[in-house]
């Protein structure tokens, strides 16, 4: 793929710094939310064959809690907040308005709750990344699925489908004290987005 | 779902053929279609997972044939004419092309599910195959797999169980 070409070494360390920055202020956020400090791994940034991407989360037929956005202005991509179903309830009982239920099922309340708290580590992710390249970059309604991984990523990788059999994934992991996993920011810009945020943080694609 | 020993895995846009009691599966469709091609006479059958409705927008130098609807039956037909089946013989089942995430006033790439099904019918209309059963559509993923030995499609979901066609 053409523009993989061009995104090497440095460039991919300025998609590193774009992720680290983003999941920084979700992180943040979360861990204020909660009032427990999160840390963050840092960020991978990847180019990945479709097949590898839902690896990433334990394989295509992994079941995970995702709340999707669809980023739209300037840089417009895909936005993935993974969780484990069970890292998803215990945080529901963190919240501490929840009673701690059985099964994978949630109900309307909960599935609310989590596309409240998805919505406001996308909002902090997006909102610091639209602050550092001064592009515009808002979240849609967060959608919210319980369901196999390589269903719901697969969904990511569309706008990269036309162009080759591997897409650019921005990867942060949150991790709570004992290294337990809290989530996973995955952010996949649509490969026209790329041109814009190199723009506009100085580094043009072309400029090589 | 069975284990058998001549599991064939047929990964994100890829298709393949088996025969010999094998069996072909791929794994987490969801806006995906998962089409399959069975000869009863001979047992043999073919997979594809299609991605996109139509190589029309294809921006790729190389294209990936198994990645398009309109480029992967055919081929898919031919694989399986290449093994001994007779087209006239075919059975397509289909799977997959949920819609896993709804927004209002959603644009194109948001109804993909719905398209890629579209144009797999439209194709296996064009070949001259009929469809003989599908579970398409919803908003749920699907893994599924179908025996050459008795041409039978297992679609496994988290929310729906097993299912057979």
């Amino acid at each position: 793929m053409e523009i993989f070409s061009k995104l090497e070494g440095f460039k991919l360390d300025v998609l590193k710094e774009v992720g680290n920055i983003g999941a920084g202020h979700a992180a943040t956020a979360l861990s204020q939310l909660l009032n427990k400090p999160i840390d963050m791994a840092v960020p991978k940034v990847q180019i990945l064959p479709f097949e590898d991407i839902a690896e990433k989360v334990g394989g295509a037929e992994k079941i995970v809690l995702t709340v999707f956005f669809r980023v739209e202005g300037d840089a417009p991509g895909n936005l993935f907040y993974i969780m484990g179903p069970e890292a998803g309830k215990s945080l529901l009982q963190r919240l501490g308005a929840f009673e701690p239920t059985e099964g994978l099922e949630l109900t309307e309340m909960e599935q609310s709750a989590l596309g409240e708290i998805g919505n406001i580590l996308a909002g902090s992710y997006l909102s610091s990344l639209a602050d550092f390249t001064n592009l515009a970059m808002s979240p849609t309604v967060p959608a919210l699925a319980l369901d196999m991984a390589g269903a719901i990523l697969s969904y990511g990788m569309i706008q990269f489908g036309e162009m080759g059999d591997a897409a650019l994934l921005i990867d942060t992991t949150f991790v709570q004290g004992n290294d337990e996993v809290e989530g996973q920011f995955f952010l996949i810009p649509d490969p026209e987005s790329f041109d814009k945020i190199f723009t506009a943080l100085g580094v043009p694609l072309d400029d090589d | 779902m069975t284990d058998g020993q001549n599991l064939v895995k047929v990964g994100m846009a890829d298709l393949n053929v088996v025969g010999n009691s094998g069996i072909l599966r791929t794994t987490g469709l969801g806006s995906c279609v998962g089409l399959t091609l069975y000869d009863p006479q001979i047992k043999v059958a073919g997979m594809a997972h299609v991605m996109l409705p139509s190589s029309d927008i294809a921006r790729e130098n190389q294209i990936n044939v198994a990645k398009y609807a309109d480029t992967a039956l055919p081929v898919l037909v031919d694989k399986l004419v290449e093994l001994g089946a007779s087209k006239r013989r075919l059975i397509a089942k289909m799977a997959g092309g949920a819609q896993m995430f709804a927004f209002a006033g959603s644009g194109d790439t948001m109804r993909i599910g719905p398209r890629n099904v579209e144009s797999c019918k439209e194709m296996l209309k064009k070949l001259g195959i009929s469809l003989y059963s599908e579970d398409t559509g919803a908003n749920y993923g699907r893994t599924i797999e179908i025996s050459s030995e008795t041409g039978i499609l297992t679609i496994r979901s988290v929310q729906k169980g097993v299912k057979e066609l």
